[in-house]
């Protein structure tokens, strides 16, 4: 048992990662704050979006991230075509040095939703190009398994919307696509708590992506604590195989007469 | 001539290379992509880019996102 504690490893295009779980670094009030959560959360998988250089603008989410050894993954975010997506990409690769990618098409300013049809045009472009893709995707499993088809090294449906905190909406999808998935089903988006990360792997999914649950906590290094636990928690628990739900009480002491 | 850099317009001697416009805007050497009317252009390449009149230049780095 305490081996699953500590080498039950994330395998995703045959790179392992000690953590199942993957942070995003949005809306946390500091660099510093930042840093502190990162490191309480375990993470060895980082995303960071790509952005305009700013005048005069000093510190860098990459010298964060540098400091503690975690692995950069560039996110296509803001992009609503699969041109914008595939340029952004083809940026961060420059940037950054790795072929890796969060890629997400975004439909629109107000759900945030990924649009299905120009993800699945912008996998292809890049899968082609040579990139490692880790697509963003609606709960979706027959939209999954395109995407699988597609070349992706992962698939990462939300649960919902991006910030909502509203947790897994249609868990009974996440779980169609983890048994149908020969990729690793990573929940992305929709995190609110640590309960909702447990759930995550409780269904079967082979990591959590979460950013806001923690960045916008009221004490973010706390938090990250806490889905940290949950994640391994869940994992665990998946891997033990709960009981089935039953209708009617079953006493688990032996009967007085026996 | 006038050329814009991350959407803002700026004034640069004629026939300027693109290595020498990226340091209008910083003098970072990692973490730094750039791409010239929507094109990439690797770093390797900046100083053989010579830009024309009216190019539009983007210079993109990793922000806190995701």
């Amino acid at each position: 048992m305490s081996d699953l504690l500590t080498d039950d490893p994330l395998v995703i295009a045959g790179e392992k990662f000690g953590s199942r779980l993957i942070m995003g670094t949005g809306g946390a009030p500091s660099l510093e704050v930042l840093g502190r959560a990162l490191a309480a959360s375990g993470t060895e998988l980082t995303t960071v979006a790509m952005r305009r250089v700013a005048a005069g603008s000093s510190g860098s989410v990459l010298d964060v991230l540098a400091a503690q050894h975690i692995r950069v993954l560039p996110n296509t975010a803001g992009c609503f075509t699969a041109a914008e997506a595939v340029r952004t990409a083809r940026l961060a690769s420059e940037a950054l040095g790795t072929n890796w990618v969060k890629l997400e098409v975004i439909a629109d300013e107000v759900t945030l939703l990924p649009d299905s049809v120009e993800l699945l045009d912008a996998a292809e472009q890049l899968v082609n190009d040579g990139f490692t893709v880790l697509p963003y995707t609606n709960d979706d499993p027959v939209l999954a398994r395109r995407l699988e088809q597609a070349g992706c090294a992962a698939v990462m449906p939300l649960g919902a919307p991006i910030g909502s905190g509203l947790g897994i909406r249609n868990p009974h999808n996440i779980e169609l696509m983890v048994q149908a998935s020969s990729v690793p089903v990573i929940l992305d988006a929709g995190i609110g708590t640590a309960s909702d990360a447990a759930a995550a792997m409780e269904l079967g999914c082979a990591a959590v992506l979460l950013a806001t649950a923690v960045t916008r906590a009221r004490d973010p290094e706390l938090m990250a604590t806490a889905m940290r636990s949950a994640v391994v928690a869940g994992r665990l628990a998946f891997l033990a195989g709960r009981i089935p739900r039953r209708r009617y009480a079953k006493a688990s002491s032996p009967p007085l007469d026996s | 001539m006038q050329i814009v850099i991350n959407g803002t317009p700026h004034q640069v001697p004629a026939e300027m290379s693109l290595d020498r416009a990226v340091l209008l805007i910083t003098s970072s050497a990692t973490g730094i992509a750039v791409a010239v009317n929507g094109e990439v252009v690797r770093r390797a390449s900046w100083p053989q880019v010579t830009l024309a009149p009216g190019d539009e230049i983007e210079v993109l780095t990793a922000v806190q996102g995701g």
